[in-house]
Formats: C-alpha cells, structure tokens, sequence
C-alpha cells in the first residue's frame, strides 16, 4: 500500500490487526447487503415480474426516454438561462456604479437565501394569476432553477473575474484600454477559463434540482419513474426507484467527471493566470497537505 | 397582507417543523457524515471502498428521489416504520432521508478539511506512536473541523432549504406545503410568500455571519 498521511507503511502486526479489520468490515458490509437482501425478498421485491418492465423496449420508450427528455430539456432550458442570469448579475456586483453593483448584490443574496421549492411554488401559483390559465409546470420549475442556480453562479462569475490578479487588469489599463475592453478582453477570457470547473459543478445541482419538477407534476424523468410506471405496472415501485436512481447517478457523475478534468486542465493552463476556483459550497483542496486522492 | 395576518399562526407552525426537522438532520448528517469520512480515510481498503460508494450513489442521487423512496420505497413497500403514528412516522422517515444526504455532502467538507491539515502533524502523530483512529480523533479531526466551519455552515443552510423538499416523502407538515396549501384557498399571496421566504432567511442569514465568525474565531494559527 502507498503511504498515507494517517497511517505508516503497515509492519508485520499491524498488517496482520488490517487483515482482521479488514475481514471484519467486510463482514460488516455482506451483513448489511444481506439485510437488505432479506428485506426485498420478505416483501417479494426479486420476482420476476415486477422486474419485467424494465427490460421490455416500450417501458423504455413511453415511459423512461420521454420522462428523460422532459428532466433534460429543463435542465438544458434553466442551464442556458442560468448562465445568462449569472453573468449579468455577476457582472453587475462588480460594476463601477453604486446604483447597479447594490440592486444586482440584493437580488443575489435574496435568491440565494430562498429555499427553492418555495420559489417554484410560488412561481407555478404566480403564472396562472398572471398568465391566464394553461400549463405553466416547466416555466415555473426553469424560472426557479434559473433564479437560484443564476445567483449562485452569478457569485461563481465575481470570484472568477476577481481571481485574476491585478496586474492584468492594471496593464490592461496602462495600454490605453477602458473599462469594456479590460473586461471583455483581458479579465473575462482568463476568468472563464478559472471558473469553468465550478460552474459544471453547479449544473450538476441544477440537474439534480429539476427532479423538484415531480412536486408540481412536471413531466420529468422522477414522474414518469416514480409515478406512472409503479402505477402502470403494480408493485414495481422499488425497481422503478432503482433504475432511475442509475440514470440520474451516471448522469451527475459523468457531469462530475468532466468538472474534475476541466479544473486539472485549467490549473495546468498557461492560458490564464487566475487559479482555478472552489466550487460554490466545497472548500479548495490547499496543496499543504495530506490525503492522496482517493481512487474512487 | 390579511391573508398573511390570517394564515400566520399556521404557517408559522409549519415553519417549527422545518426548524425542528432541520435540528434533528444537523445532528444525525454531522455523526454521520464524520463516520463516513473516518471510513473514508481508514487503511482498511474494504472501509474505503464502502465509505466512496455511499458518498457517490447518493450525493448524485436528487434528493427529492431520496426523500420519495424513503417514503414509498422504504416505508410502504418495504415495511420500515418507526412509529404507527402517520405523521411521527413521516417526520422520522424525512429525518433518515435528508440527514442520509446531507451526511455525504458533511463528508466531503470534512474530506476536503483533512487536505488542509499540514503532513507534518499526522507525521509527529504516528512518530509519538498514536495509532490511526487515535491520530484521526485528537489530532486530524480537530484541525480539519475548524478549517471547514464555513463550508459546514453552507452545507446546514443548503439541509435547511432542503426541509421544503419533504413534500416529496408525502410529509405534508411543513411549511412550504402549507403554503402551497393555502395557495390553493385563497389563490396567490405575495405576502404569504415574502413572509415565509423571510422566516427562512432569518434563520440561514445568521448561521453565515455566525460560521463566519467561528471560521475567524476558531482557525488554526499556522
């Protein structure tokens, strides 16, 4: 085994005391998985037929692939707003004029601070009011997702821009630039670059957080899994929850993946001089120390 | 406006229950978020493995998936109960699911805490001859809770917000039930809304000045 920080280079009795946790642990973790083994089979969740559905082409087809459609085309719809909420009240905190850098800083915080079901609540209440009647269920979740995850990036955009050293912005200055153009040409390539990592890290929530839909019925991929399918084909509630739960994993994970390998890339990029930054709510890995990464 | 003077006494009842949901997740997502990363961080590999697994199955999960299978899933179809009164049963089922994920989301900060403890420590820990879970509990742990006080703090806010979501287990107590609930009485109400979105920030704002705080107060001097 490679050395740890926590641990030595195991001798003879301390390899032979891993051995025993080992075997140990892994008693523990076959108890467990027996346990919930034994859990699905008293309540008959291994037969065959509840099972049935999910490897026939039309549950896949009626069921599974529109409700995917339906998560994936809020997530992409709120994605696309979310950046342009983002970037404009990002930019906004970090404007010269009083007027624009304090409004832009209040909405910020507010939609930062309001649970966002809340908000999808009530925007879904709000558009009929408004609108007229009709169906208003994927306004009001994109409309939501776009306010929260906006804010949040809109904070990923400041950090970003204020990750660039000085001395860019101030040479930027001192070739004759102005305001617009230091931005836009010199602070704003370097920024994308540093924040890239952090805002996949955040479409990732957003993803994750279109599965609210399912609270005001929007036909997304936790509906048509979670709902329709165990009511179509009676009992398989739990199979149901599992393969979704699959879906949903690989999706978020591959989303992950690409994060970890655009912040390596861009922490080895000579294209910018700004580090990248933490993702919103994780704390910077710092180089003093410790673990090595973890082979997942 | 007199909708929400109207409605008051049960929102704000509803909003207790998101308060006392949100103590009981802190509680049981801190224990056991601290768990997962000792196992995370054990020399056991099988620890590990499981520890990584847990982490990444349900972080990636949406959490409303959680708290709907705790419900449906666990409960009515597999028979987990912890109580035959329906809605102290749903309370405790909101509890597991919201502190089952919120715990990965402690480990990964207390993961990330560990990183920021300098080498050296854990080196003088093993050369004074500590063994791993005594290195872990005096000398690790301590260091790296005090280094992610504030990333702590965002994860609590973002479980408190999350207490909205227990809808999805079919608890319908809460406050942002109750005012969807109301919604349909009296058709929209700003008031309502505004009102309630206060009440949860003034509970959120001030866990961030106070994390803030204790970041400053209680980091490590290096």
């Amino acid at each position: 085994m490679s050395s740890s920080v926590l641990f030595d280079v195991p001798g003879p009795r301390a390899r032979l005391r891993n051995h025993g946790l080992t075997v140990i642990a892994a008693a523990a973790v076959l108890a467990v998985l027996y346990f919930v083994y034994r859990g699905f089979d008293d309540k008959g969740q291994w037969e065959g037929k509840i099972w049935r559905p999910f490897i026939e082409a039309s549950t896949w087809t009626d069921y599974i692939i529109p409700g995917l459609l339906g998560t994936l085309k809020a997530a992409g719809l709120g994605a696309v707003c979310a950046l342009v909420f983002g970037a404009v009240f990002g930019l906004g905190r970090l404007s010269d004029h009083r007027w624009i850098r304090v409004p832009a800083g209040a909405v910020v915080e507010t939609f930062r601070a309001i649970p966002l079901l809340l908000l999808i609540f009530f925007l879904a209440y709000l558009a009929p009011s408004v609108l007229g009647s009709g169906d208003y269920t994927l306004i009001a979740l994109v409309t939501g997702l776009t306010l929260y995850n906006g804010s949040v990036l809109a904070e990923v955009v400041r950090a970003g821009v204020l990750a660039v050293p000085r001395g860019q912005s101030e040479a930027a200055y001192a070739i004759g630039l102005r305001k617009g153009g230091v931005m836009r040409l010199v602070l704003l390539p370097q920024a994308v670059t540093a924040m890239m990592p952090a805002i996949v890290s955040q479409l990732v929530v957003l993803l994750k957080d279109t599965a609210l839909g399912y609270i005001i019925a929007y036909e997304d991929l936790l509906n048509y899994g979670f709902k329709i399918i165990p009511a179509v084909f009676f009992g398989s509630l739990v199979p149901a929850a599992i393969v979704i739960g699959i879906i949903y994993i690989g999706l978020n994970m591959t989303l992950s993946t690409l994060a970890n390998w655009l912040e390596k890339r861009s922490r080895r990029s000579r294209k910018t001089s700004a580090r990248p930054i933490a993702p919103p709510g994780v704390i910077g890995l710092s180089a003093g120390a410790g673990l090595p990464e973890e082979t997942a | 406006m007199d909708d929400l003077i109207k409605y008051a006494p049960d929102l704000a009842a509803g909003f207790l229950v998101n308060v006392e949901l949100s103590l009981v997740s802190a509680v049981l997502s801190l224990i056991l978020g601290t768990i997962l990363v000792s196992m995370r961080v054990s020399p056991t590999p099988v620890l590990r493995a499981a520890g990584t697994t847990y982490v990444n199955v349900v972080r990636n999960t949406p959490l409303t998936l959680v708290l709907a299978f705790s419900a449906l899933g666990l409960s009515d179809t597999l028979g987990l109960t912890f109580s035959d009164e329906p809605s102290t049963n749903g309370f405790w089922l909101v509890v597991l699911g919201l502190s089952a994920y919120t715990a990965t989301f402690v480990g990964e900060a207390l993961r990330a805490g560990i990183n920021t403890v300098p080498l050296g420590q854990a080196e003088a820990a093993r050369a004074i001859g500590l063994t791993f879970l005594q290195s872990l509990r005096l000398i690790i742990l301590p260091q790296a809770f005090r280094a992610v006080i504030r990333p702590l703090g965002s994860v609590m806010i973002a479980m408190i917000k999350n207490t909205t979501v227990a809808v999805a287990a079919g608890y319908l107590a809460e406050s942002a039930f109750i005012m969807k609930d109301t919604f349909d009485d009296t058709g929209v109400s700003i008031p309502i809304f505004i009102g309630l979105a206060l009440a949860f920030m003034a509970v959120t704002l001030p866990i961030g000045f106070l994390t803030g705080w204790l970041a400053r107060r209680l980091a490590v001097a290096r």
